[in-house]
């Protein structure tokens, strides 16, 4: 359908094209070519575009609903973290005696500090709640059976390195609250047999709670476990990819009654 | 072959026809550069992970610390029916962390059992706060004669030992010993439920009875006292 144009003085109407004469290129189509030759260029090399529509246009199954987008839920939470985390780094000071007067610097002096160590805290939060939704959607679906078993311990040991970013991040505002809190939760570590002993001194840094202890969860919070949450997000982004999404457990399968019959 | 399985391929590279084989050579070139290649790689994160774990962990586990003796007081100062609280520097140059409130009072005779070990002579007793719970800090209330714990309700008699709720064994005590009339408290030793002494002092929630003090070996970074 070709819309009628607008009354305009006939010096800024578009003039029609003269016999011969090659076509026009407008500026905005001209952009469209420059981005398509940019990817084009960008793909005849790497050949990106392949594994790109294998993970973007997926067959999923019939039933999937909004329990399925707890998963993405848990990914963005934990975006969330990493970047708030890396900026509330470049006020924060990780050293017994500064650490409780930088994280009341970037509460009450820094430009949208709060806001930001805020989403850092509560996030934190809703990460370990949607980390525990998305487990229970995954059991109550069914969806860690064969062969998806591998995508469940991936999961599992996610899980757990989200509790020791809590413990571990729970120590840096390094008021009473955190102090108290890590020296029992160092001293649960403590309790496992025979290795107990090692780990917690382990994690202290010593046999008392220290000026390493700090600097030891500092680096322990922001660089030794997200790397390692990264690379397991990875791998199990991988799985759902390869082994794709299950219906949910109130589908039945198509064509089952014709199965029955044959077995008869 | 007949019954449809492969003759097995002689260990030897010669029998096997390759070029340039030596005799008796089992490994061909192919698999010893390829072990060669896997072996140097394996070296060399090694020449890098294992100082760098020793680096984490080595001095967290097998550092001695100094002994330190502190005074907290001229001799006349401490009674032996009542606890008086002084603070002490566990860790030093760290500031209020690596502080912590004891309670000191002399030593009874009569009523602190058992007497003395062979080769201690400790006229004064200093307590430590730190409950045997999970490490929360213990109060003296000298109306109950008891250390109360706020966490989880842990609760210890005159002696450290546990009188109810939680706490798997007696509260730690500190050595002291008595320099020009002034007491002075050194490092801490942990004590089981018939009050033997443990100079390896064990972390709050290690119990010490039984197999417990197997179960929590001692470490290796304890206090050297001579």
């Amino acid at each position: 359908m070709k819309l009628p144009l607008p009354p305009l003085p006939a010096a800024l109407q578009p003039k029609p094209k003269r016999p011969g004469e090659s076509e026009h290129v407008k500026p905005v189509e001209q952009l469209k070519e420059a981005g398509i030759a940019t990817v084009d260029w960008i793909d005849e090399r790497t050949s990106l575009s392949q594994p790109t529509r294998w993970i973007m246009f997926r067959k999923i199954p019939k039933g999937t609903n909004w329990f399925y987008t707890l998963g993405s839920a848990t990914l963005f939470a934990f975006l969330s973290q990493a970047v708030t985390g890396v900026f509330l780094a470049m006020y924060y000071d990780p050293s017994v005696t500064n650490a409780y007067e930088s994280t009341r610097h970037i509460t009450n002096d820094v430009f949208l500090g709060e806001f930001v160590r805020g989403m850092h805290k509560w996030g934190s939060t809703v990460m370990v709640i949607l980390v525990c939704l998305h487990m229970a959607r995954t059991f109550f679906f069914g969806a860690y059976k064969y062969p998806r078993e591998l995508n469940w311990v991936i999961g599992v040991v996610l899980l757990i390195l989200t509790f020791v970013m809590s413990f571990t991040g729970y120590l840096l505002p390094f008021d009473q609250r955190s102090y108290w809190a890590t020296i029992v939760g160092v001293n649960i570590n403590g309790t496992g047999p025979l290795a107990g002993p090692f780990l917690s001194d382990f994690l202290r840094g010593g046999a008392e709670f220290g000026s390493t202890t700090l600097s030891r969860f500092y680096s322990i919070h922001m660089l030794l476990i997200p790397g390692a949450i990264f690379a397991l997000i990875g791998a199990h982004l991988y799985l759902v990819t390869k082994l794709g999404t299950t219906a949910p457990p109130w589908l039945k399968a198509e064509g089952s009654d014709g199965l029955r019959e044959e077995r008869v | 072959m007949a019954d449809g399985r492969k003759e097995p391929k002689s260990k030897y590279t010669l029998d096997r026809g390759m070029p340039g084989a030596f005799e008796g050579e089992t490994v061909t070139r192919r698999r010893f550069m390829t072990l060669t290649a896997n072996g140097a790689g394996a070296v060399a994160v090694a020449a890098f992970a294992l100082p760098a774990l020793g680096f984490a962990a080595g001095s967290a586990l097998f550092d001695r610390p100094p002994v330190h003796w502190e005074p907290v007081g001229a001799e006349d100062d401490f009674p032996d029916d009542t606890y008086l609280p002084r603070v002490l520097t566990v860790v030093a140059g760290i500031g209020q962390v690596g502080r912590t409130t004891i309670y000191v009072r002399a030593r009874n005779d009569k009523t602190d059992t058992p007497p003395n070990p062979p080769g201690y002579d400790e006229r004064f007793i200093a307590m430590s706060t730190r409950c045997m719970h999970l490490g929360c800090p213990v109060r003296y209330i000298d109306a109950a004669k008891r250390f109360v714990c706020p966490c989880h309700g842990g609760v210890y008699n005159f002696e450290g030992g546990v009188d109810g709720g939680p706490p798997v064994r007696p509260l730690d005590r500190f050595y002291t010993r008595v320099r020009n009339g002034q007491v002075e408290v050194g490092p801490r030793y942990s004590v089981n439920s018939e009050f033997r002494r443990f100079p390896s002092y064990r972390d709050p929630a290690q119990d010490l009875d039984g197999i417990g003090q197997y179960l929590y070996p001692g470490r290796f970074s304890t206090p050297k006292m001579d």
